[in-house]
């Protein structure tokens, strides 16, 4: 089994290496200039790429950069600090998960009309559609002045922005969903003269749940990216968004960098949180959804 | 049919569903349909009764009419004395389809007791419900799996233990075995005339087997289509003990020729 293992993960970790040996080379390359300044003209070859790889404004940082910026953020700060990466990434998450929990009520919601309601379904799926096809970026600083105008602040702005961009996916998945079910499942409710609430609660409802699952994981994804994009126009002094924007202003890279890999790590946490909930479900319909 | 309304109770002699002049046309202009034209049929409590007929004969519409399932478009149709909307209403029939219809989200178990959580009855009721029906038709030990680990005629057996839970007097099969393999559906008819004959209930059977609807019925409506009809209806004495061997007898053939036969009369082999 280990040597199983060991099978599939070699090709992962040749991978892996390649990719963090023409990282290196990269950074070197475009790091090269900068650290001949810093090493002095008399210096040997390898102070030469010790210095480029050791900048604390390099244009590219190399591997080893990041992964130190990132740990001590999260680990080498205190919570309070207005370095600590964990902080920012807690502020983030929080928008996310606020932005995320709206869509998850508004965009079920949204379906059950468009599903239930036929006139629902022609006027309202089009203004689904059309709302994604704004920019968020520009969206964005319009609904933190607006709400701002009337005493809203904070972080509701921002989760509503995570939400808006995360609802869609979720509405969409819902109404394929609360469709999937054939005539005959159907027609096996009429021959019971089922009420409409058990059609749903019954047939309906349970049947979408696959769908619902390939919606969420989407959303999750899309609610860290709109808590993200949120945090730039509010003029926010946290969270990862706040930390990416200040980074490119005063170039530093590598807070860039370390932001950037915070924000990857709480988008994998929420994906992975939602295969969990998916797990427990599978589990509870005997393996399979 | 005159004599057995002097000497029995009308209640034995009204039919369970009965249907005068009954149409059913399907689209209008071009694209019009008559998938039922006069069709005038009685069928009495007790009674197996198959309707059998080649593809786009009208039989699986005149099943789901009686269902409510479709709506007449001519005629009249009365289920238990009622309309087909009214008897639906009531639950006055248990309705099995061509397929299982599983919910795959619930175990088998859970399939069963689905028709008994719609009508409100206790989860006691359900259970005890459930396991009387999964013993009969003999899938006890497969009540916690899920419909995907149970062979297609397994499916279908846990699909009619479904339609048997609320113990509905009529019982409305769509060719209920016609997916299932040969031996698997000879172990499946034989376990239906079993139940037939102990519960006593009627039951409105769809087939396009000759064997399937002789071995089963009390009665086969021969049907056929272009415009659906009904074209002969022949009574299939053959006893209410039929082993499966009784497909080899002179009897038994001799009833499949005719059924054969009224299918030629009604030009279903054009």
């Amino acid at each position: 089994m280990i040597r199983g293992a060991a099978r599939r993960a070699a090709p992962i970790v040749v991978v892996l290496l390649g990719l963090v040996g023409m990282w290196y080379a990269a950074a070197l390359a475009l790091d090269l200039r900068a650290g001949q300044a810093l090493a002095g003209s008399g210096a040997s070859p390898q102070a030469l790429i010790a210095a480029a790889w050791s900048l604390e404004r390099p244009l590219l940082p190399a591997p080893h950069q990041v992964a130190q910026a990132v740990w001590s953020g999260l680990f080498g700060e205190p919570l309070g600090s207005a370095r600590s990466l964990l902080y920012h990434a807690g502020v983030t998450a929080l928008t996310a998960a606020l932005g995320f929990a709206l869509a998850l009520v508004f965009g079920i919601a949204l379906a059950v009309s468009i599903v239930h309601v036929r006139t629902l379904d022609r006027s309202l799926m089009p203004w689904v559609v059309a709302s994604q096809t704004v920019p968020v970026l520009a969206i964005a600083p319009m609904v933190v002045v607006v709400l701002g105008n009337i005493g809203l602040t904070g972080v509701l702005p921002k989760a509503l922005i995570a939400g808006w961009l995360s609802f869609f996916p979720i509405t969409t998945a819902m109404v394929t969903g609360l469709r999937s079910p054939d005539r005959m499942q159907f027609d096996l409710m009429r021959t019971y003269s089922a009420s409409g609430r058990d059609i749903f609660a019954k047939l309906r409802w349970p049947a979408s749940m696959a769908f619902l699952f390939a919606g969420v994981k989407v959303a999750a994804t899309l609610a860290v990216v709109g808590a993200i994009v949120a945090e730039l126009p509010t003029g926010a002094q946290a969270g990862l968004g706040a930390r990416l924007l200040a980074g490119s202003y005063y170039g530093q890279t590598l807070q860039i960098w370390a932001a950037l890999i915070a924000a990857a790590l709480l988008t994998l946490l929420a994906v992975g949180a939602a295969d969990c909930a998916q797990r427990v479900l599978v589990a509870r319909r005997g393996g399979r959804l | 049919m005159t004599w057995l309304s002097q000497t029995a109770p009308p209640a034995l002699t009204s039919a369970v569903v009965e249907a005068c002049d009954l149409s059913i046309v399907f689209g209008s202009g071009e694209h019009r349909t008559v998938a039922l034209t006069t069709v005038d049929l009685a069928i009495l409590r007790g009674e197996f009764v198959s309707l059998i007929g080649p593809s786009g004969c009208g039989k699986t519409t005149l099943l789901r009419a009686i269902a409510d399932l479709e709506q007449p478009t001519g005629g009249h149709l009365s289920v238990n004395g009622k309309t087909p909307a009214q008897a639906r209403r009531e639950r006055a029939y248990g309705y099995v389809f061509q397929a299982p219809a599983l919910y795959p989200w619930r175990n088998i178990e859970r399939n069963v007791m689905l028709p008994l959580e719609i009508m409100g009855r206790s989860l006691a009721e359900r259970r005890a419900s459930a396991k009387r029906n999964l013993e009969l038709v003999g899938l006890s030990e497969f009540a916690q799996r899920f419909p995907w680990q149970l062979s297609g005629g397994m499916q279908q057996r846990a699909s009619i233990a479904r339609a048997l839970s609320f113990e509905p007097a009529l019982l409305l099969m769509d060719e209920p075995f016609g997916a299932l393999d040969e031996i698997t559906r000879d172990g499946l008819n034989v376990h239906l005339l079993d139940l037939w004959r102990r519960t006593n209930m009627t039951v409105v059977f769809v087939t396009h087997s000759i064997p399937e609807a002789v071995y089963l019925s009390t009665r086969i409506v021969v049907m056929s289509p272009r415009p659906g009809r009904i074209v002969d209806v022949i009574p299939s004495d053959l006893g209410r003990d039929r082993p499966l061997d009784i497909r080899d007898t002179p009897e038994f053939l001799q009833v499949a020729h005719r059924v054969r036969t009224a299918l030629h009369a009604g030009r279903s082999y054009d």
